[in-house]
């Protein structure tokens, strides 16, 4: 199956079902993982909307209490697990390589296997809703309330199972995304000429690769509690739940530094392109990062202060949180810097980046609020701390992916996204999602507690909540104006050529999209924007040689076998020993495959 | 490669930035994330240490002698994957055979004394769900034992490879390299584990 692709061929290409289920072309994995990513989004969208709904009026009866645990806490688990990490993942398969100069990641059959992981954990978990019951008992399943005694539904056990399977998926893709940063750099791309958004992926990659395992261990302990009778987490037999919390933020704050990184990296990608400048303070940046990345680890406990941690640890933690907020400003300050002075570009991805700084800094500053204990003891649990994470992840996290989208869009199919309905796109999401979150705000300080499914008429929180709830449709509309420009731009002939935006970065150097080795001859790189010190030294790209047989790894099927095995083995966890047994057969079937199949 | 370029550009193999091969430095960072898996499960077992609100109590039921003994066998199995790898790099292709045979057999008798271990520890009435020391307990070295298990199975597997007409090809000494790295981790982390729960006075 080795296919020799010569370098002025790049037609010979097959699109049909099979070829896309034994990829390991990693632009193939990235473009799926964007998509379902984005259909994920859409999904946790409409939960969110229908959550509004209930809430949009007091007493709201759209919900009832059961079906409104389901759906906030599969708003969340959504959004996070399956469709900001997997869109972060789309743009780190599609854009490492190309980004770094190689033809594929470091090992392009894992890459699939994570992907098939990924699809298969993600319709595991959204199955719960038509076997039982979602899971109900919020996204950090804080003992008792994921306990078999107070979560009687099979919802929890398949918030567990699910997790883990997508913690296996995760784990793969960092551990591939980390080897192939630190190995596979063209030739003359050191670590300090790396694009910030290679930078920041590698941070979350061993973010993830470091707390993933953590998570991992309380959900086997969640699990044991459930399905086995251990008590863990039940106080009534020795159990500790404040366990539970520690281990669950161990992993949880990283995840949150997991959530932004990338969308900072794909900001300071954008910003220099469209400001025509260098990015200000590159070191400064790198190093903000991996600072984010370090402290990240040390400031977990932030979310427990009102569980009685005792005055020296609420001082550290409060410590190293606000600490952590100078490399963030740091960051910020960047930036600014960067397009200061810059002959900025208002398309619609500068639009999305400079949102992106503001939003995220008011994020940031009620997130500093939150590392003073007496002030997070007023706000634990209530709408403040909704709008300030809504700030961070909505405001941070996807206006920096819609950027990205914006951005790449052209790389990766060829043509140009419509700049009037981006535009419009994008005001439309930016006054929605101020009208949803900034009132939240004033209902956390009024005393509108969180993942209440009704309140009383009498409290003066009705206009706030119609106001986000409006708000809330505004941002769905938005959506939906996106959705139309990507089928509209699909169906025009490809208008982008290589390089739209004039980039310095190694991806503009190829065709768009790109071959499927990437680039005809590997790249020299002698400057941290590789393509406009060539242009302003006049160096030509270098001539593809006259036979130019360059060898791409073989299409496998291994990595579904294996995929398959291991949804069989959660679901054994869930079902019948069996089925698990199947799954472990079916596992070293695979792996004995995948080892001896050859790769020449 | 640059001089062989007008043959083939390998896409993935062979070169690397650092020199040092794809496989290593997964393993290495793999095992960085084990630390943290085995370091939560370590740390749950020391918070829930004293408990119990009934018995059996570890000092009551623990066999130092018996896992000495296993923590022998485990402790000989490294010697012999050193000399595994010592022969894969060698080409002493029956050393190297010999040798993964005897770590695998090793690998074995330990998880046989953990399976007479777990079966006495629940005739004297320590289950799963009997106290804190219980559960911690199991859930902590089965999942130690699992990682042996694994580690016996790649062995095995390895070993069969070998056997065949081409052998483990000519990346055979890295091959068994990874799988000794691995080994060798499972068995750092079963000190670790025998030091706190066994040798530790309760």
């Amino acid at each position: 199956m080795a296919t020799a692709i010569g370098a002025m061929t790049h037609t010979e290409e097959d699109y049909g079902l099979w070829s896309w289920l034994t990829t390991v072309d990693h632009k193939r994995i990235g473009a799926v993982y964007t998509v379902a990513g984005f259909l994920f989004f859409l999904v946790g969208g409409l939960e969110a909307v229908a959550v509004r709904t209930q809430l949009a009026v007091p007493n709201g009866t759209v919900l009832d209490a059961e079906s409104y645990n389901q759906f906030f806490t599969m708003h969340a688990l959504t959004m996070i697990f399956l469709a900001i990490m997997p869109m972060g993942a789309g743009f780190f398969n599609y854009f490492i390589p190309l980004q770094i100069g190689a033809r594929d990641v470091a090992f392009p059959r894992l890459n699939a296997l994570s992907l098939w992981i990924f699809l298969g954990g993600g319709l595991l978990l959204n199955s719960s809703f038509f076997l039982g019951g979602a899971p109900n008992g919020g996204w950090f399943g804080y003992a008792p309330l994921s306990s078999i005694e107070y979560a009687k539904t099979s919802g929890m056990t398949f918030y567990v199972v699910g997790l883990l399977t997508l913690g296996v998926s995760t784990l793969i893709a960092s551990l591939n995304f980390a080897v192939t940063i630190i190995n596979m750099r063209a030739p003359g791309m050191s670590m300090m000429r790396l694009p910030v958004f290679i930078w920041m992926v590698l941070v979350v990659a061993f973010l993830l690769i470091l707390s993933l395992p953590v998570l991992t261990v309380g959900l086997l302990q969640l699990y044991f509690d459930r399905v086995w009778g251990t008590s863990f987490f039940s106080p009534a037999t020795g159990g500790d739940p404040i366990l539970w919390q520690h281990i669950f933020w161990i992993f949880g704050h990283p995840e949150v530094y997991v959530l932004i990184l990338p969308s900072m990296g794909i900001v300071s990608e954008v910003l220099p392109v469209m400001s025509k400048k260098p990015l200000f303070g590159y070191s400064a940046i790198v190093f903000a990062g991996a600072a984010i990345g370090v402290l990240g680890f040390g400031v977990w406990a932030h979310h427990m202060f009102t569980t009685g941690l005792g005055p020296v640890p609420q001082v550290v933690f409060s410590a190293s949180t606000m600490a952590i907020g100078i490399p963030t400003g740091i960051k910020i300050f960047n930036w600014l810097g960067t397009m200061y002075g810059g002959n900025i570009r208002f398309v619609t991805a500068t639009y999305f980046s400079v949102a992106f700084i503001a939003m995220f800094t008011i994020g940031g500053i009620s997130g500093v609020m939150h590392a003073s204990p007496p002030v997070d003891g007023h706000h634990q649990d209530s709408y403040f701390v909704v709008a300030h994470l809504h700030y961070v992840l909505f405001g941070g996290a996807i206006m920096g992916i819609f950027s990205g989208l914006f951005y790449w869009f052209p790389k990766m199919s060829g043509r140009m996204l419509d700049e009037g309905l981006g535009k419009i796109t994008f005001w439309l999401m930016f006054v929605g999602m101020n009208l949803t979150f900034f009132p939240m705000h004033f209902l956390g300080l009024a005393g509108m507690p969180r993942r209440i499914y009704r309140y009383d008429a009498d409290l003066g929180w009705e206009t706030w909540n119609m106001v986000a709830t409006l708000g809330s449709y505004t941002i769905a509309l938005s959506v939906f104006i996106f959705l139309i420009n990507v089928i509209k731009t699909m169906r025009k002939d490809k208008d982008a050529g290589d390089d739209p935006w004039g980039g310095a970065t190694l991806e503009w150097a190829t065709s768009s999209p790109p071959p499927a080795h990437d680039f005809d001859v590997i790249p020299e790189v002698r400057d941290r924007d590789p393509l406009w010190h060539d242009r302003d030294h006049g160096i030509a790209r270098a001539a593809v040689p006259e036979h130019n047989h360059i060898h791409m790894p073989p299409p496998s099927y291994f990595p579904l076998i294996v995929a398959l095995g291991a949804l069989l083995l959660a679901v054994g966890s869930m079902t019948h020993l069996s089925v698990l047994g199947l799954g472990v057969v079916i596992c070293i079937y695979g792996v004995w495959g995948w080892a001896l199949e050859p790769t020449d | 490669m640059a001089a062989a370029a007008h043959e083939t550009q390998p896409a993935t193999q062979h070169h690397t930035t650092m020199g040092i091969d794809n496989r290593k430095v997964l393993m290495w960072i793999f095992l960085a994330s084990e630390c943290l898996f085995f370091g939560a499960l370590i740390s749950t077992y020391l918070i829930f240490k004293g408990d119990s609100l009934v018995g059996p109590y570890p000092k009551e039921i623990l066999n130092i002698p018996v896992t000495s003994a296993s923590t022998f066998v485990l402790l000989m199995s490294s010697l012999t994957m050193v000399l595994a790898v010592y022969g894969a790099q060698h080409g002493r292709l029956g050393m190297m055979k010999v040798m993964l045979l005897a770590t695998v057999l090793l690998g074995i008798g330990f998880l046989g004394f953990q399976a007479y271990e777990f079966t006495e520890f629940v005739h004297e009435g320590l289950g799963l769900t009997t106290n804190q020391f219980g559960s911690s307990f199991f859930v902590l070295t089965s999942f130690h034992g699992a990682h042996v298990t694994v580690g016996v199975l790649y062995l095995l597997s390895l070993l069969l490879a070998s056997n065949r007409r081409t052998g483990l090809g000519h990346d055979r000494a890295l091959h068994i390299d990874l799988a000794g790295l691995y080994w060798h981790f499972v068995d750092v982390i079963w000190i670790v584990i025998f030091t706190i729960i066994y040798l530790i006075p309760n």
